[in-house]
């Protein structure tokens, strides 16, 4: 059953210079109990989609040009602003890149769990700062430590507390923002596998935003490639590692120098992200693409199921010339 | 190939109001010309400080620094001036170590106009040279560094490194702050470049895979001290220390079928200030043994090559 479905999410930045296109037609379905991940480089959309579910849209310049982001049955871009704030933090929470800055560094850690559970329960405030305690505790942090500030605790310790208010009102759907990203690679596998297991304790559903394959290859279920704010490729696991087929795609596994092969040379993709303010026609990546034939810079793809569970925004895939 | 630069019980200590910080603690090895040494760690494991004093851009507090067979632990300063056309570095951060002020061309002839070298059409033609070296299309010779990409932002640090024709290059984490897809672009170009130049680099990263793809040798860091040396493909086949073993499980693997053996390292590391007479990661170490609390552990070569600083090594691994 799916829990969040997100259809044709046009999300632009308008200035009275440009019109920036951040996203452009994201349809994405995330099932009851299951997390996607969402993956792509800087400026694909990632982070742009994510604050969109939450209505978090810089305005005015911020637009949503079309779209529907369907949540337990209701449409949260029609929710009013009083609505949509009784949804955040309750029912989806976020859990932002950056433990260093999403963090208030002038009130206690506790306090700031506590601020969330008082805003969304119904009970006293001796009863949110025992919850508040038990969450501390639930993500690995002594409770006496509820006093301290945040630049007392290092990264790994700050992301805890972050993960910490996502999680103290037990929201159904959770969005993590390259949650560890800021983190030392032993720190990391202590906060994912942290919250690996609190996802399966509480059913958490999940969208995991990464720009690292493999830590969705060990923690998601379905995946979606994002470039240029389109999504070109989407699946399960499984069929989307081991049997990629956009040349995008391809192109991001070829990057990643193997731990076990040897290879001489990496094969980057050449060129860069086009420029959002003035996307090419046609297919958003034939100019960086070594398949792209003529007509690629003219027709416009849809996403097409190839086969069940994985779906490609290519028509040379789709009409199986690659 | 022979020796370039070798390294003995190098120390850099820095004062801190708590006490001594020892960023790094006793490390010595050698790189021979036209390879890499690769140097991994945690942050705050004195990585970058080490690639700096073996540059002579920080003094070293105790130790012996020997390039191309000469002591240049306590060169005079009109020395160490001369050195730096041969030893350079690429900075991590292609948004902030460019002077946002200077077009690229003055950016890349920069250190040329410092040395004196060339007139000033044979200065353009270099920096022609070098953008075309690096990959860098000449149309951006007068664009500012905040009109490029990071990419091509790091393609500038790696022209100015160039410029003097060194023959040894630290890069301290040239591409941790790019994207994947241009990470491995600027690899491609570090190594063909290594190639063409017979450049001997030290690599400095805190990203495992792509030190492996990129090293001769890896020496492992933690917190200061060195905790293993060896050749890059033995170190990801059979690490011998307990802290490589913990760090190498923990790298995510982008492959669905891999084998998961995760031993999750608990804990952080511990303070770098005024550090007890013990082995460094006791605190963290699985295998922890009374042993471990006596005394810091002396680097030992187990196998040919194969250097590690733990008195347990054989009981962990059954040697």
């Amino acid at each position: 059953m799916s829990l969040l479905e997100i259809r044709n999410l046009s999300i632009h930045f308008v200035s009275h210079k440009q019109d920036i296109a951040a996203v452009n037609g994201v349809d994405l379905t995330i099932e009851k109990g299951k997390t996607m991940g969402l993956v792509g480089e800087t400026g694909a959309g990632k982070t742009t989609t994510a604050l969109g579910i939450l209505n978090l849209i810089q305005k005015p310049q911020g637009r949503f040009l079309s779209g529907e982001i369907i949540y337990k049955g209701r449409d949260l871009l029609k929710l009013s602003e009083d609505e949509m704030r009784k949804v955040r933090g309750k029912e989806i929470s976020m859990i932002f890149q950056d433990p260093m800055t999403a963090l208030n560094p002038i009130l206690p850690v506790g306090e700031q769990i506590a601020e969330v559970i008082r805003l969304h329960e119904k009970c006293s405030d001796a009863e949110a700062e025992k919850k508040s305690l038990q969450m501390l505790e639930m993500v690995g942090i002594r409770a006496e430590r509820s006093g301290e500030y945040p630049h007392q605790f290092s990264g790994g310790m700050k992301q805890r507390v972050v993960i910490a208010i996502a999680l103290a009102c037990n929201p159904s759907f959770l969005i993590a923002d390259e949650p560890t990203t800021a983190l030392d690679v032993t720190i990391q596998a202590q906060v994912l596998e942290m919250m690996a297991d609190l996802r399966n304790r509480f059913g958490t559903s999940m969208l995991l935003i990464t720009h690292d394959l493999g830590i969705v290859a060990e923690n998601c279920d379905d995946v979606a490639i994002m470039y240029a704010g389109e999504i070109i490729e989407i699946g399960t696991l499984e069929r989307i590692f081991h049997n990629p087929k956009h040349p995008y795609t391809l192109g991001l596994f070829g990057s990643i120098p193997s731990l076990d092969k040897d290879e001489d040379r990496l094969h980057p993709i050449p060129g860069l992200m086009p420029d959002p303010a003035a996307l090419p026609r046609g297919c958003k990546f034939h100019e960086r693409c070594d398949r792209a034939c003529e007509a690629c810079s003219e027709l416009i793809q849809e996403l097409v199921e190839i086969e069940p569970g994985h779906k490609v925004r290519c028509h040379r895939v789709v009409k199986g010339e690659i | 190939m022979g020796e370039l630069l070798r390294v003995e019980h190098l120390k850099k200590y820095f004062k801190t109001p708590g006490g001594m910080l020892h960023a790094v603690d006793d490390v010595s090895f050698s790189i021979n010309k036209g390879e890499t040494l690769g140097v991994v760690g945690e942050s705050g494991c004195g990585k970058s400080t080490l690639g700096r004093v073996v540059l002579k851009l920080i003094d070293q507090t105790d130790g012996k620094i020997i390039y191309n067979g000469k002591d240049i632990t306590n060169i005079s300063k009109n020395e160490n001036v001369e050195l730096r056309k041969s030893m350079q570095i690429i900075f991590q951060d292609p948004y902030s170590s460019l002077n946002p002020r200077k077009k690229v061309s003055e950016l890349i002839a920069d250190p040329l106009k410092t040395f004196r070298m060339y007139n000033k059409e044979e200065r353009q033609s270099r920096v022609y040279e070098l953008m075309d070296m690096v990959g860098l299309s000449r149309r951006f010779a007068d664009s500012y560094p905040h009109e490029l990409d990071g990419g091509r932002r790091q393609r500038i640090g790696v022209a100015r490194a160039l410029s003097l024709d060194p023959e040894f290059i630290v890069c301290d984490e040239p591409v941790s702050a790019l994207d994947v897809s241009i990470q491995a672009q600027i690899l491609n170009l570090l190594q063909d470049l290594q190639e063409a130049r017979n450049l001997t680099y030290i690599f400095v990263t805190h990203d495992l895979s792509v030190v492996r793809h990129i090293s001769t040798d890896i020496l492992v860091m933690y917190i200061g001290v060195m905790v293993e040396k060896c050749r890059a493909k033995e170190l990801f086949k059979a690490p011998l220390h307990p802290y490589t073993k913990g760090l190498l499980s923990a790298i995510p693997v982008a492959n669905i079928d891999h084998e998961k053996k995760r031993v999750v390292l608990q804990g952080e590391l511990t303070s770098p200030i005024e550090p007890k007479n013990e082995c460094r990661f006791a605190a963290r170490c699985p295998y922890v043994t009374p042993k471990c609390r006596e005394a810091m552990p002396e680097l030992e070569e187990i196998t040919p090559g194969h250097v590690v600083a733990c008195h347990n090594v054989r009981e962990i691994n059954g040697l």
